[in-house]
């Protein structure tokens, strides 16, 4: 059986042809607001503000719209998409439309009787995200406290209602040491599906990338318990495993390839071909206030403007893996060689690619890593002041 | 946590009666023109086969009856279709898309 993974960056599997048509998912950023402050939020440093976010109604019309287009599944994120009490709302229009409804939750602040009341409005699957199964860890991660007891509490509802479970862990240099048990909690929790999710280096991962990095001894190694802990737990829990790209040889097909399996609306309403491609240069993003949802995915500018493989330079544009990895990440491209139409520095045929792999080298060797940036409002300017 | 039963792995044989969960979902997308099975954060497309066999787990219908029903329908020797029923099916517990 053929899978269509947009969500997964790893896949030497070549990535199922594009529906021009229609993206078969979109991630509805429903606010920037969160209580954690993780610092490796893959929300950008520049975090919109609440009294900016779309209303109850806009975002019922992009359910709405979704479904007529085509999109099979909504993932319902964030910041935390349980800070808005229109929740339930969305997801009753969206579940209605025949959507694939997904809550993407650092679950903190979901109370048992919303979770009960989602759940019978239709929405089919939660993804909880744990910073650590240490608790002292995890307060010092996410700068919240008593966290994990309250996923703990989240877990024993999604188990009371009977709801799917998948836990998304992201993984780091502070808590790749506990990895054993953190699938452990995963099973513990009665998940379906685990995601050990290296951290990718973007937006606040990047600002504290030589705070995260774990070495490539400590990834090596990781994959080793996943594979085990995959045959150990086969049949009961489901692995996604993504490494950081920065110890790979070819890059990630990033989103499956820029427009074509995913679309990000972000809290405002301006949609994305990514969470992270405000980051690149030279790309008009349209807004859902302004245009229907399928014009922007079919014509949109930021859209087709990296689409396919037309933009191309060498190495990329005769390069085998053109249409496998698409020329990986165009954000990445950026953020690194200062051109968005590079090839993604993790591939070993970038002239950046040496100088890459040095970065992640000597970073994760320093034995006492720089203090975290926290994600929050104005937080990254606030460091840049110091 | 120690009212968590623990969990094992689900061995399909032909006596099993395989089912669908709540959270997995087997839809016709008539835009695309084909089946998809949509399970959280993933989207399969079934093979004509997979479909077949898909569309008749119900949690009444055992394995065997599936087979024998595919058997007759396809006319293909029942063993062969049996085998590969079962190894479907198991790959698809594995993946948490059928329960039995």
């Amino acid at each position: 059986m053929n899978e269509i993974a947009p969500m997964e960056q790893f896949s030497e599997q070549p990535v199922v042809a594009a529906c021009a048509r229609a993206p078969v998912g979109l991630l509805a950023e429903l606010t920037h607001r969160c209580p954690l402050q993780c610092p490796y939020c893959s929300n950008p440093l520049d975090l919109e503000r609440v009294n900016t976010e779309l209303m109850t109604a806009e975002w019922q019309d992009v359910m709405r719209q979704a479904a007529e287009l085509g999109i099979l599944q909504i993932h319902l994120s964030g910041g935390e998409p349980t800070v808005r009490k229109d929740l339930e709302d969305i997801v009753e229009v969206a579940s209605k439309a025949g959507l694939y409804t997904n809550l993407i939750t650092a679950g903190v602040t979901l109370t048992r009787d919303r979770l009960k009341r989602l759940k019978e409005l239709g929405l089919d699957h939660v993804q909880l995200s744990i910073q650590d199964v240490d608790e002292a860890n995890a307060e010092k991660i996410s700068a919240y406290k008593n966290g994990l007891a309250k996923k703990r509490e989240l877990g024993k509802w999604v188990r009371e209602f009977d709801m799917p479970l998948t836990i998304n862990a992201p993984i780091h240099r502070h808590n790749i040491e506990n990895l054993p048990n953190i699938i452990n909690f995963a099973v513990e929790m009665g998940a379906g599906r685990i995601e050990v999710a290296n951290i990718q280096y973007y937006a606040w991962a990047l600002k504290n990338r030589a705070s995260l990095m774990p070495t490539r001894a400590q990834v090596l190694k990781s994959a080793e318990i996943v594979e085990d802990a995959k045959e150990r737990l086969k049949g009961i829990l489901v692995f996604d495993f993504v490494v950081p790209d920065y110890y790979a040889k070819t890059p990630k097909p990033c989103m499956g390839g820029w427009g074509r399996g995913i679309m990000n609306v972000t809290p405002q309403g301006r949609v994305l071909p990514c969470h992270a491609a405000e980051s690149v240069p030279g790309l008009e993003f349209d807004n859902v206030k302004t245009k229907r949802l399928a014009d922007i995915w079919l014509n949109g500018q930021a859209f087709q403007k990296y689409r396919g493989t037309s933009w191309m330079k060498e190495p990329c544009k005769s390069c085998p893996r053109a249409e496998l990895d698409f020329g990986g990440c165009r954000c990445q491209a950026m953020a690194f060689t200062g051109d968005p139409t590079n090839t993604d520095p993790a591939c070993k045929f970038s002239p950046y690619h040496a100088a890459f792999v040095a970065a992640a080298e000597s970073e994760s060797a320093e034995a006492t890593p720089p203090a975290f940036v926290y994600r929050r409002l104005g937080g990254a300017k606030t460091d840049a002041a110091q | 946590m120690n009212t968590q039963v623990t969990r094992t792995r689900v061995i399909i044989m032909p006596a099993s009666k395989p089912a669908l969960p709540a959270h997995i979902k087997l839809r016709h997308d008539a835009g695309r023109g084909r089946w998809h099975v949509l399970a959280p954060e993933r989207v399969f497309e079934p093979d004509p086969i997979a479909i077949e066999i898909l569309k008749r787990c119900d949690g009444a219908a055992s394995v065997e009856e599936i087979a024998a029903e595919l058997a007759k329908d396809y006319n293909a020797p029942l063993q062969e279709i049996l085998a590969d029923t079962i190894s479907m099916l198991q790959e698809l517990s594995d993946k948490g898309v059928v329960k039995a």
